[in-house]
C-alpha cells in the first residue's frame, strides 16, 4: 500500500504544481525595483501598547510604560528562492519612537522585485556606524538631533532600546520620589578595547504569504509586532522590584537577551 | 600748532594701525612636533581654518552651551593651567553641583586615542557632547544647544564664515570645537627643546638625573613624548571603587574596576591637583604616594606597582624624588600656557 502511495503522490504533485504556478505567478521572474514598508506595532502581550495603561509582566508585577524607543538597522531580505538582498547599510538606520507612529512605519526603497519570505535585521546600531565620523551621523543617528535621547555621550554610543515607566512594585527613586523603572540598553562591543556587545540579530519568517515586491505597484506592508513585555522574560524574568534600572552595566546583557525575541511578523499585506 | 600736532598724531596712529594690519600674521594651523608620534585625529577630514578656530574658541568660552547659560567649557578648563581647573580636586558645574573626577587638561588632543578618565569617548569630535549632557556639568540637551545657536544674533554668521553657509548642524558645531582644541598643542617646553636639540634646551645636571630616573621608573606608563601610553591602570590611589568604577563604568567588565586613563605629564607643574579624584595637591605628595607606602592594594592594582619583594609602589630615594621633580618642571610650556590665541 505504501509503495503505491508514493508514486501516486508524486504523480499528483507533478500535475498539480505547474497548474498552481500558472495561476499565481503569471510573471515568474519579476524585474525592476520596488519598496517594502515595515510597520512596527508596539504591543504589550495580546494588545496594542498604550502608554499610561497598566500591564502585568512575567514576574507578576504591574508595569505602566511611558517610553519605548528602539533602533533597527542592517536589513536583509531573503526571497522564496533563497536569494539575499542586503539593503544598503546607510539607507537603513531607523529610530522607532514610541511617541511617534510615523517613525514606526519605515520604507526600504529600491528593492529588487521578488517574493520575500524572510527578513533579518539588527536591534541597535552596528559597531562600524557607532564609531563613524560625526559628519556621517545625520537623520535618525544625529546625536544632537533625532537621537539626542538615544545616545550616551559619556560612553560614546547609541542606546539601542529604551524602556521607561512606573510600577507600584518598583522602589522609590530618591530624586523624583516616583516608583520608576528604566532600562536603557546599548554597548556595541567597544571601539579600542572590548566592552559588552548587546547588538542582536533578528531573523523572522513571513507567517503566511511572502512580501511581493513589484516595479510600479504599491509596496507590500510587513506588519510587525514589537512586544515590550518580552523584554521582561525569556530567558530571564526581570523584576522591576529587584532590578528597576539598567544602563551600561553588566545587567544590560540580561535585558538584551530578553528583548532579542520581542519582534515578530504578524502578517504581510500585499496590494 | 595744536591742530598740526593732533593731525600728525592721528596720522601716525592711522599709519601704525595700517602697518599692523599689513603685518598681521597669516593664520597657522596646528603644528605637529617632530618628537610626537602620528596624530590619532584625522585633520584632513576637518582642516583647521582661521574662522573655524575662532568659532570653536567662541563656543569654548560661551556659557550658552549649558542649560541655564551659566557654565562654559572654559570655567573648568582654564588656559593658564593647561586647561585644567586649578585648586579644584573635582569641579563644580551647573547649580554648583560637584562632579566626581578631576578636570583633565585640554592639550595635545590630536594625539589622544580615547578621552576622559574612563576612555568612554573615541573621537575628539564627540568630546563636547559629554560635558554638555552631564547633569552636574552643563546639563543641556545638545539639540537645544544647536537651537540656541541658530537663534543667536552672531553664530549663524560665524558658521557661514567657517563652513560656507549659516546652517548650524551637529557636525559643524562639533568640528568647530575640534578645530579650537586641535590648536592646543603643547610642545614648546624646555624638555622639548632639549630632545629636539634646539636652542633653549639646556638641562641642568639635576634635571638630567631626573630624566634618567623617569625613564627607568615612570616611562613604562608615561610613555613617549606624549608622556602617556593612553592605557587604563589602577595606580592604587584608592581601594574603594563603589562610587566610581573607572574604566569599568564604560566597559562593564570587573577586571577594569578602578582603572583610569594614564594622564600625560605635560605641564604637570601647572595642573595641580593630581589623580582622577584630585587627591594630591603637590607633585611631592604624588611621589610620596608611589614611594612612601601610599599605594592601596585591590584586585586590579597595576602589576608594575607590585615589587618582587611584595611591597607596593615604586621605590624612590629622597634624592631621586628631588631629581624627578626638577625634571617634571622642565615639561612646563610657558609659551602654551600664555598663548593669547587660546586665552579668553
Amino acid at each position: 500500500m505504501q509503495k503505491l502511495l508514493f508514486p501516486l503522490l508524486a504523480l499528483f504533485l507533478l500535475t498539480a504544481l505547474p497548474a498552481c504556478k500558472d495561476d499565481t505567478k503569471p510573471d515568474p521572474t519579476p524585474t525592476g525595483f520596488g519598496d517594502v514598508v515595515i510597520e512596527f506595532e508596539n504591543r504589550a502581550g495580546d494588545e496594542t501598547l498604550v502608554f499610561g495603561k497598566d500591564y502585568v509582566n512575567a514576574a507578576g508585577e504591574t508595569v505602566n510604560f511611558s517610553t519605548f524607543n528602539y533602533f533597527v538597522s542592517n536589513f536583509v531580505l531573503v526571497s522564496t528562492d533563497g536569494t539575499e538582498y542586503v539593503v544598503p547599510k546607510d539607507d537603513c538606520y531607523f529610530l522607532c519612537n514610541g511617541d511617534d507612529a510615523d517613525s514606526r512605519e519605515i520604507t526600504l526603497t529600491n528593492i529588487p522585485a521578488g517574493d520575500y519570505s524572510h527578513i533579518h535585521f539588527m536591534i541597535g546600531v552596528d559597531s562600524a556606524k557607532s564609531v563613524s565620523p560625526v559628519s556621517e551621523r545625520t537623520g535618525d543617528l544625529d546625536p544632537a538631533g533625532a537621537a539626542s535621547g538615544m545616545y550616551w555621550s559619556w560612553n560614546a554610543g547609541y542606546i539601542f532600546v529604551k524602556v521607561e515607566g512606573t510600577s507600584p512594585q518598583a522602589p522609590v527613586e530618591p530624586s523624583t520620589g516616583q516608583r520608576i523603572f528604566q532600562y536603557h540598553t546599548g554597548l556595541f562591543g567597544g571601539f579600542n578595547s572590548p566592552t559588552l556587545n548587546n547588538l542582536k540579530e533578528v531573523h523572522l519568517d513571513a507567517p503566511h504569504e511572502a512580501a511581493e515586491v513589484r516595479e510600479n505597484s504599491e509596496a507590500p506592508h510587513v506588519h510587525m509586532y514589537v512586544d515590550v513585555l518580552e523584554m521582561f522574560t525569556n530567558p530571564t524574568n526581570i523584576s522591576v522590584a529587584a532590578n528597576p534600572t539598567s544602563h551600561a552595566g553588566p545587567y544590560s546583557k540580561t535585558v538584551a537577551d530578553n528583548y532579542a525575541d520581542m519582534f515578530s511578523i504578524d502578517h504581510v499585506h500585499n496590494h | 600748532m595744536n591742530k598740526i600736532l593732533l593731525t600728525g598724531a592721528l596720522l601716525a596712529l592711522l599709519l601704525s594701525s595700517c602697518e599692523k594690519e599689513d603685518k598681521k600674521e597669516p593664520f597657522v594651523g596646528p603644528q605637529l612636533p617632530s618628537n610626537f608620534p602620528q596624530p590619532a585625529y584625522d585633520l584632513s577630514a576637518n582642516p583647521v581654518t582661521e574662522a573655524g578656530f575662532a568659532l570653536g574658541k567662541k563656543l569654548f568660552y560661551d556659557p550658552i552651551l549649558s542649560r541655564d547659560n551659566t557654565i562654559a567649557c572654559a570655567d573648568c578648563h582654564i588656559s593658564f593651567a593647561a586647561f585644567t581647573h586649578p585648586d579644584h580636586p573635582t569641579s563644580h558645574g551647573i547649580d554648583n553641583l560637584f562632579g566626581k573626577r578631576n578636570a583633565l587638561p585640554v592639550q595635545n588632543m590630536l594625539w589622544r586615542t580615547s578621552f576622559f578618565w574612563d576612555g568612554g569617548v573615541p573621537n575628539l569630535d564627540l568630546v563636547p557632547l559629554n560635558p554638555i549632557q552631564n547633569p552636574v556639568e552643563m546639563d543641556e540637551s545638545p539639540d537645544v544647544v544647536l537651537e540656541k545657536l541658530r537663534n543667536h544674533p552672531e553664530y549663524p554668521g560665524l558658521f557661514r564664515e567657517a563652513f560656507g553657509s549659516e546652517e548650524v548642524n551637529t557636525a559643524r558645531f562639533l568640528q568647530a570645537m575640534s578645530q579650537f582644541m586641535a590648536m592646543l598643542v603643547s610642545a614648546d617646553s624646555r624638555y622639548d627643546h632639549y630632545v629636539r636639540k634646539e636652542p633653549g634646551g639646556e638641562m641642568s645636571v639635576e634635571e638630567l638625573a631626573g630624566l634618567a630616573v623617569f625613564q627607568q621608573k615612570c616611562a613604562a606608563c608615561h610613555a613617549t613624548d606624549l608622556f602617556t601610553d593612553q592605557s587604563f591602570r589602577n595606580n592604587g590611589v584608592i581601594d574603594d571603587f563603589s562610587l566610581d568604577k573607572g574604566r569599568a563604568e564604560v566597559s562593564t567588565f570587573s577586571e577594569d574596576i578602578g582603572k583610569f586613563a594614564v594622564p600625560s605629564l605635560r605641564n604637570v607643574a601647572a595642573t595641580a591637583p593630581y589623580m582622577h579624584n584630585g587627591k594630591f595637591k603637590t607633585l611631592e605628595s604624588v611621589l610620596d604616594h608611589y614611594a612612601g607606602g601610599g599605594v592601596k592594594d585591590s584586585p586590579t592594582l597595576d602589576p608594575l606597582l607590585r615589587q618582587s619583594d611584595g611591597t607596593l609602589g615604586i621605590p624612590l630615594s629622597t634624592a631621586e624624588k628631588a631629581q624627578l621633580i626638577a625634571f617634571l618642571n622642565t615639561l612646563t610650556d610657558e609659551t602654551f600656557l600664555r598663548d593669547a590665541r587660546f586665552a579668553q
